[in-house]
């Protein structure tokens, strides 16, 4: 591939015309879902989240929920582990948990006939996992062979020092995985506890898409969601506050190619300034091949493979995030080049033509999301946990048309902080730290 | 190209009549191939152009050159400056890409359906308009070496799985990686790249895809107005050295203190589609094959060695038979903390050898059909995938009709013929055996 693309997509649109209508589809019992129906194949997409995720397992038991979501579809009811995962695949039907930092996450994916199945499987996994001896210590066994993996690659290193020296003691400061301590620490009655407390309707979001009315979602809402518990045990997770500053840290480790990792304060999804800064950043690193750091840094001086910067917004804490790679003896000149380039935009700003360009780049790509009813029933979810209306499909381009070169710029000024771009390098970069 | 096959399994599930992926097809004067597949569910259209040519193509001494012209392609051109096109796509809401194999190389933008005229206007002036200078091919060649660094020598498992080819591979190009030999690529001149690029890239070379929202009556003119007017090119002849007998098994061992997971594979030449002459169902076989052994949680190896055994944390085996030449079928394992590799390489071998004794049951190959089957309703549901199969498929020479009949050829393979497939590609064949390693493994 000409780059590895790292953007990690956040923001929806679509052309009002192109889809069905997102309709609100209400169960008797209370479970709300939002649907496009789609009728073009016969499958069924169904994504939900849970509010609340890795970063509420306690202490001492880091990767709670990820164990949770490798068990739960290991074995229900009456079918044990295997008999489960035969079942799922006889008839075609993917169905996994995944737990992320403040949402615990699943999908469904089925052949319409095989829907009522579907919705069966995943109700007794829901209401009844069973946590066999076997399989939790199976996919415990397989949860240390990724985090000890995980120990292999330089950005994920990288990511994790940086996290921890932005966050410090707060749950995100540890990343989202878990840690070989904490999976080690899980026992059969933490995943049935959590279970137990964690999945309640009061938390509960769902998009769905495909060939399915809203009749009969509403039934199957309440056949599969409408014994869960009504509220979920309370639970409070503390703003996060940055420790930020412009000090390079390495870690030492003996590859050719040193992994860069650079984090400063972000924006809130919901402040007045977000879409300014979205179209900010899609200027200056989120933009694939149109950004300004891949120009300085890739085409101008070939010293990266890939670099990029992307948003984070998590419930309590936003995040900005620059990511390169480059051979040890040209570290410090390319970051030296990110730095030139944020300090750059901080006093110089943006063109009203590349602000233009952005826009028409970040209005126009709307429909390329939509290219599964997988992928649709996972933006509808999306759009729920980011607490979006219901309408944003139709809102969202005109926010992005709302932005004014003057806004970015205005933006730049107060948002981009070099003198805090903190930065983690992984490998044997020359003449750093300095 | 697992991707691939994984997905051509899936048309099954469609009544005979209505085909695969239906796609509709013409050839321009120029012999460039056009095929489309109409998917209307957003205004949105997939453009893909693929060059017959890839890192297996390359001449002697000149890896890399294939993958570096994947990138050089994004330079300029009589009319457009280095870097514009993909700032072009971008401006007009769309998104582009390009991949390297080893038998092919493909171009593609994701863009609204009223800008397919503009993608193709840039794609059929970069076939033959291409302009390099020393400027623009010195800091790609930076970046080109960057992604190698990235992708191979900072990763332990990629460094191995590198080495395992030059092994498995004793004459054929596969043995190359498609990125090339860093002190190659170091070494390519601008007239290297120049005559790579007028040998190999012209309309008859090529193929053009275009999957999404538009009919062939809006898409014929287009493609002969922007295509249809670039003239032939040189015939082309991809010339192939051919594999010898190997006599001796092989071990390649990657021992790196980075190594936190231990892993080991085995890997067997194989046939493709393309070189299975003999037996022209043992790739349709075989692909069955790997869905009964398989990497999912009720495959055989996963029951055996991870769940039953405890030795393993993942197992599987993968197989592909989109090459244009040879493939191979590989088995894997990693094995569960404390487990020594020598215990998990004979508990991997027994499952072969009663593989090879006993082959596989009714039940298994009846049901691996069934699964592939309804996989093809998922694929269809995916804007992007059809493209990639056929274009895939095309490059390496096969029909549309045989992609559109790949349904049947599985449905028609029997128990008897995987295990013949099976045993003949397991019998008595010097192996590959690769073991990633920490320092203290055992």
């Amino acid at each position: 591939m000409r780059l590895l693309f790292l953007i990690l997509g956040f923001l929806f649109s679509l052309p009002a015309h192109a889809l069905a209508p997102v309709q609100e589809v209400k169960s008797s019992s209370g479970v709300t879902a939002w649907l496009i129906e789609d009728h073009t194949n016969p499958i069924v997409s169904l994504h939900f989240s849970f509010r609340g995720g890795a970063a509420l397992d306690p202490v001492g038991k880091e990767g709670l929920a990820r164990l949770a979501s490798a068990t739960m579809d290991e074995g229900a009811g009456k079918w044990d582990s295997q008999a489960f995962q035969s079942r799922l695949e006889a008839l075609s039907i993917t169905l996994r948990f995944e737990a992320g930092m403040d949402n615990f996450n699943g999908r469904v994916l089925t052949l319409r006939e095989n829907m009522d199945a579907a919705m069966d499987m995943l109700k007794t996994a829901l209401m009844h996992p069973r946590f066999d001896g076997e399989p939790v210590e199976r996919m415990r066994s397989q949860i240390l062979a990724d985090l000890r993996q995980r120990q292999e690659d330089p950005a994920t290193l990288g990511t994790l020092a940086l996290y921890k020296s932005v966050l410090g003691f707060h749950p995100y400061g540890r990343g989202s995985k878990g840690t070989i301590t904490g999976i080690q620490n899980v026992s059969r009655e933490d995943l049935a506890h959590f279970v137990k407390t964690r999945l309640g309707k009061d938390n509960l979001v769902i998009g769905v898409s495909g060939d399915i009315t809203a009749q009969a979602l509403q039934k199957l809402l309440d056949e599969t969601f409408g014994s869960l518990p009504d509220k979920a045990a309370a639970w409070q997770l503390p703003e996060a506050s940055l420790t930020l500053n412009k000090k390079t840290q390495v870690i030492s480790k003996p590859i050719p190619q040193s992994s860069i990792m650079m984090v400063q304060g972000g924006i809130d999804r919901h402040h007045e300034d977000f879409y300014p800064a979205y179209v900010l950043n899609y200027m200056l690193g989120g933009g694939g091949f149109a950004s300004r750091l891949y120009e300085e840094v890739r085409e101008k001086r070939g010293l990266v493979y890939s670099v990029y910067s992307y948003l984070v917004n998590y419930d309590k804490a936003a995040l900005w995030l620059v990511g390169a790679g480059t051979q040890n003896a040209r570290v410090k000149e390319t970051l030296g080049v990110v730095r030139e380039e944020w300090q750059k935009a901080l006093e110089s700003g943006f063109s009203a033509e590349e602000v233009a360009d952005a826009k028409t780049y970040l209005t126009g790509s709307f429909p390329l999301r939509f290219k599964s009813s997988d992928r649709i029933a996972s933006i509808l979810a999306g759009m729920q946990r980011d607490r979006l209306p219901i309408d944003f499909l139709e809102t969202r381009n005109q926010q992005v048309e709302a932005v004014s070169v003057e806004d970015v710029n205005r933006v730049a000024k107060s948002l981009l902080t070099p003198d805090k771009l903190k930065a983690v390098v992984v490998g044997q970069p020359e003449g750093l730290p300095f | 190209m697992r991707y691939l096959l994984v997905i051509l399994g899936l048309l099954l599930a469609f009544p005979v009549s209505a085909g695969v992926f239906n796609p509709k097809t013409f050839t321009l004067d120029n012999g460039m191939e056009v095929v489309l597949i109409e998917n209307n569910r957003v205004p949105v259209v997939r453009h893909m152009v693929w060059y017959k040519v890839g890192s297996a193509d390359e001449p002697a001494g000149k890896s890399g050159i294939a993958h570096y012209f994947e990138h050089l392609m994004f330079k300029a051109t009589k009319k457009l400056a280095a870097g514009e096109f993909s700032k072009i796509v971008a401006k007009n809401g769309g998104q582009d890409n390009a991949f390297t194999s080893y038998d092919y190389t493909a171009y593609y933008q994701t863009v609204a359906k009223d800008r397919l005229g503009l993608v193709m206007e840039m794609e059929a002036d970069r076939m033959t308009n291409l302009s390099l200078t020393k400027e623009v091919i010195e800091p790609e060649r930076q970046v080109i070496l960057e992604e190698r660094r990235q992708r191979t020598d900072n990763n332990p498992g990629a460094q191995l799985r590198e080495q395992i080819d030059t092994v498995q591979y004793m004459n054929h190009p596969y043995r190359i990686p498609v990125i090339g030999w860093a002190h190659e690529i170091k070494a390519l001149s601008l007239e290297d790249l120049n005559r790579f690029y007028k040998a190999w890239y012209a309309p008859n070379n090529a193929i053009l895809i275009v999957e999404g929202d538009v009919s062939m009556a809006e898409l014929k003119p287009l493609a002969e107005k922007h295509y249809g007017s670039i003239p032939r090119g040189p015939e082309m002849i991809r010339l192939r050295p051919t594999e010898p007998p190997a006599h001796a098994d092989r071990r390649v061992i990657k021992r790196d203190q980075r190594v936190r997971q231990p892993s080991l594979q085995r890997t067997y030449l194989a046939p493709s589609y393309r070189t299975s002459t003999e037996d022209d169902k043992a790739p349709y076989a075989l692909e069955i094959l790997e869905n009964i052994m398989g990497g999912a949680a009720t495959s055989r190896l996963y029951t055996s060695l991870v769940i039953d055994q405890k030795l393993a944390v993942s197992a599987g085996m993968s197989y592909s038979p989109s090459r244009l030449d040879m493939s191979e079928l590989t088995f894997w394992a990693s094995p569960q903390a404390g487990v020594s590799m020598a215990v998990l390489e004979e508990a991997l071998l027994k499952e072969i050898s009663v593989l090879l004794e006993k082959g596989v049951s009714f039940d298994e190959v009846a049901r691996a059909q069934k699964s592939l089957v309804n996989d093809a309703v998922f694929a269809r549901d995916n804007l992007g995938t059809a493209a990639q199969v056929i274009g895939g498929a095309m490059a390496i020479g096969l029909s549309v009709d045989q992609i559109e009949s790949w349904p049947d050829a599985i449905q028609a393979i029997t128990v008897e013929d995987v295990n013949r497939a099976l045993r003949t590609v397991l019998k008595d064949q010097k192996t590959v055996t690769g073991l990633l390693l920490g320092l203290e493994d055992k």
